[in-house]
């Protein structure tokens, strides 16, 4: 998200899902739409029967390539290369759009210097395909408008993911793809509440509605609203919160509906940190891996058992209705995390329903304020939503930038911190199941889901297998420095040749104890898209 | 806006809409012809022969592949049609599975509906041969099953899964009397491309795809699907205090109505009995069940001696927004801290 606020103003996806069906080209790079948004994945294979030009640009020969046009398999880690390589061949053909660099953007200059050392024989050598694929492409996506790109954790999921970002926005802005209808740049978000929970400020730098927590304008109109003192200061992300629990400085850790063990790259460390805290709380559905470690457990509601608002990746702000009772004593999380409140003596969490939460939220966070239940009870809204008279938005950067200019970015080539040696010759990518979600904590306890896929298997080159002696089926322990899952192998030609492919949602093969744990600087994501591995077979 | 215009329908002056075949200006003006390979989401074939009228008296011409015109004079019912409708529809009976009372189908059989219409009697059918069809069922899949023997060729399983999920897992195998619907090499659902989105289940209009456990609800709520990012709209269907259906929301402009198998099949995990149904406090190294009010004064007194750099929370992208405000409001306001993050990374 990071970069695209860097370079846009806004983090989000920037156009609609319906407008997929008028889309000119579509490029779906580091999204397996597929088995991660099934019902887009319907509606840009329809787009691509209707005429669209669809590009796939993926390590894995993913289910979506059947549907499409052109197909570029590169190497695990070399996007920004690929991109790069793409803007390079747009401005030496003289196919970007002036009109629009000039009056919208901003640092153009500076970019094409950055593109000199993205040479076709760089380009090619890094990716690992052919140049005249890569033109092929860039030359469809600069001509072939509509154009819109779609991507997700395949791009976010590296070292250098707000690179990769940047130069996806960079490439839109090269070819004035920004700001129109079916034209854009989306970051198609995984889970069902992740663009809200980035919204409503479950983050530990900003404050609902992206106000940064360090603007002193910002933490008075907070303290003036919730009556009561605050921090200016920075929290920790995700992965420095395990840090921080082991080297003895948080004491405790409220876990609502989290499941690190499983989904945190490393997870040894993660596990390791709630075996050491003095005081741990989960509040789930189900007793998790992680819950395991809790000192109190709080039974919490399904989305079938309460009310209130789930926010989509195209940023629409969509009801969610009760349609049973919570089972045995089983609670909805707003009304739990505001009995802690009021059990330590706390003024202002006396909460009805969700819908006083949702008139508070419209009175502190702008983007929503027009967003009521009211409004919402047909169909949902898109944020930005100023007031009760406002639309919502369809697309945004409409006439220009949320940050003013579109910001271009120059790029260097930053390599993946773990390259193949001797002794880990492989690399591991990260992927999902069509059949399961996350951890697996829902989709495993359905019968007929784990009946369609009730195993992990790391999928594997046959190239590969024959030279590690492994064949279809073999248990196999795939290891990284950091340890060893094991596991059956399956052998497709799906992965390239040199890289092999595991999800993370059985607790029985628990992936993420090996993946590379380094963060993009910038955005703190971890780079489980590209981890070294070994794979023998067992005994 | 589409044009409008006025045909004659039986004698009665209706008004249709530019792009309306024949046939969706009937339905649009409550007209009744049988019909069964029609769908008003799918491009018509006219496979079924059911539908054909006169026009202008004119020859029989399928009413769902012939576009409304201006001033044209439609005659639906006939000597000559009813004689052409009756006799495909004994041909198309003959080899059916008559199994109407077990069948999931039931009261949403459209075969039986166009037959009712139609007056076919049981001796009607005796100077037939049935061809005697056995062909095996397919249950490969956990959430549905396919039962070619009642399969009447209509072709909407097949358009559903080319035109609306753009996958086209299905299609037609062998030619003549011998023609089913199938995977590539008929290999069965679960060993083809099939992605389990039941969309063709939902559309079938007798009862050849069937899903495996029909819950028939007694209401049903609107909500949204909460597994991944798209949002679909559904509405959940409940028999006394248990989920038992999912269907797609058609009105919403994020899913037109299409879900995928996780959204439609995937909703028995809420009434597992794994589900953690009250507090529980952690006693030497067990976990021991409690009162919510036993475990909110822990909490408290333990929360309380870690406010500041000592706190952090893990807020929930599964979570609606409103619980998400709480757990940071709390976590700043109560707990002092930023300290807040959750799996958007992950």
């Amino acid at each position: 998200m990071a970069g695209l606020v860097t370079t846009f103003g806004s983090g989000a996806m920037t156009n609609s899902i319906e407008e997929i069906d008028n889309a000119g080209t579509i490029m779906v790079i580091g999204a397996n739409v597929t088995v991660a948004h099934p019902v887009i994945s319907h509606r840009i294979r329809r787009a691509a029967q209707n005429g669209a030009t669809l590009i796939v640009i993926n390590p894995k020969e993913i289910d979506l390539v059947r549907a499409a046009d052109h197909f570029i398999q590169p190497a695990s880690g070399s996007d920004t290369v690929l991109l790069m390589g793409m803007a390079r061949y747009i401005v030496d053909n003289d196919l970007h759009d002036k009109e629009f660099i000039a009056e919208y953007t901003e640092d153009f200059e500076d970019f094409r210097k950055s593109l000199e050392l993205f040479t076709p024989e760089f380009v090619e050598k890094i990716a690992g395909v052919p140049w005249d694929q890569i033109a092929r492409v860039a030359h469809i996506y600069a001509t072939g408008k509509p154009s819109s790109i779609y991507y997700a954790m395949g791009i976010a999921q590296h070292s250098h993911g707000t690179d990769n970002v940047m130069a996806i926005a960079n490439l839109a802005m090269l070819t004035g793809s920004v700001g129109k209808l079916s034209t854009g740049v989306n970051p198609l978000r995984g889970q069902n509440n992740v663009q809200g929970a980035c919204d409503l400020g479950g983050l530990p730098n900003v404050y609902p509605g992206s106000q940064m927590v360090n603007d002193v304008v910002i933490q008075e109109k907070f303290e003036k609203a919730w009556g009561g003192e605050l921090s200016g200061e920075l929290g920790l992300t995700h992965t420095e919160i395990f840090d921080e629990i082991l080297s003895g400085t948080i004491k405790s850790l409220y876990l609502v509906g989290e499941n690190p063990v499983l989904t945190e790259a490393n997870s040894k460390h993660a596990r390791k940190a709630l075996e050491e805290i003095d005081f741990l709380v989960s509040q789930d559905i189900f007793l998790s891996e992680s819950g395991k470690y809790a000192d109190v457990i709080l039974p919490a509601a399904t989305f079938a058992e309460k009310d209130g608002t789930f926010t989509n990746t195209e940023r629409r702000v969509q009801r969610v209705r009760q349609v049973i009772p919570p089972r045995g004593d089983s609670k909805p999380d707003w009304w739990i995390t505001s009995q802690i409140a009021q059990a330590m003596g706390k003024n202002g969490f006396e909460y009805q329903d969700s819908s006083e939460i949702m008139d508070e939220i419209n009175s502190v966070t702008p983007i929503y304020a027009g967003i009521t239940y009211q409004r919402i009870e047909k169909t949902g809204l898109q944020w930005p939503c100023l007031d009760e008279n406002d639309p919502g938005t369809k697309f945004l950067h409409k006439d220009g930038f949320a940050r003013g200019k579109g910001r271009f970015v120059p790029l260097e080539f930053t390599a993946s911190t773990e390259t193949t040696d001797e002794k880990f010759p492989l690399i591991l990518t990260t992927d999902r199941s069509l059949y399961h979600f996350h951890s697996g904590t829902m989709t495993r306890r359905v019968g007929g889901l784990e009946k369609l896929d009730g195993e992990e298997f790391v999928k594997i080159n046959p190239i590969d297998a024959k030279e590690f002696g492994i064949e279809d089926g073999n248990w196999v322990e795939v290891s990284s420095q950091r340890g060893t899952v094991k596991v059956r192998a399956k052998l497709t030609d799906i992965c390239r040749p040199g890289m092999c492919s595991m999800t993370f949602h059985f607790f029985e093969s628990p992936t993420n104890e090996i993946t590379n744990p380094t963060l993009d600087p910038v955005a703190k994501t971890p780079e489980t898209k590209v981890t070294a591995v070994n794979i023998i077979k067992c005994k | 806006m589409a044009e409008h215009f006025k045909l004659t329908i039986d004698g009665q002056t209706v008004v249709a809409e530019e792009g309306m075949t024949i046939l969706d200006a009937a339905l649009a003006s409550n007209i009744y012809i049988p019909h069964l390979c029609n769908h008003p989401d799918l491009t018509p074939v006219g496979a079924c022969r059911m539908c054909g009228v006169e026009v202008d008296g004119g020859r029989m011409v399928m009413s769902c592949m012939t576009p409304a015109k201006a001033n044209i004079d439609v005659v639906t019912d006939s000597p000559d049609i009813e004689k052409s409708r009756k006799v495909t529809m004994k041909l198309m009976i003959m080899d059916h599975n008559m199994d109407c009372l077990a069948c999931e189908a039931a009261e949403k059989c459209d075969l039986l509906r166009v037959a009712s219409y139609l007056g076919i009697q049981p001796d009607q059918l005796e100077n037939m041969r049935p061809l005697g069809r056995d062909l095996p069922l397919d249950t490969s899949n956990p959430f549905f099953q396919f039962d070619a023997n009642k399969c009447i060729l209509c072709g909407i399983c097949v358009r559903t899964c080319e035109e609306i999920v753009g996958l086209s897992a299905l299609g037609y195998i062998n030619r003549g009397f011998k023609t089913v619907v199938g995977t590539f090499g008929n290999k069965g659902f679960v060993d083809s491309v099939c992605e389990s989105c039941g969309e063709c289940v939902v559309r079938c209009p007798v009862g050849a795809l069937v899903p495996k456990k029909p819950g028939i609800a007694t209401r049903e709520v609107r909500t949204i699907c909460a597994y991944c990012g798209v949002g679909c709209g559904m509405y959940v269907g409940v028999k006394g205090d248990q989920i038992v259906s999912v269907r797609g929301d058609r009105e919403s402009p994020v899913n037109l109505g299409s879900l995928c198998v996780k959204g439609r099949y995937g909703f028995n995990y809420i009434n597992h009995p794994d589900r953690l149904t009250s507090p529980l406090i952690k006693k030497d190294g067990e976990f021991v069940k409690a009162s919510w009010d036993e475990a909110l004064a822990l909490i408290a007194s333990k929360f309380k001696e870690s406010k500041g750099n000592k706190f952090a929370a893990l807020t929930s992208a599964k979570c609606t927004n409103e619980d998400n405000y709480l757990v940071q409001k709390f976590t700043r306001l109560v707990m002092e801290t930023n300290t807040i993050d959750h799996c958007a990374r992950l």
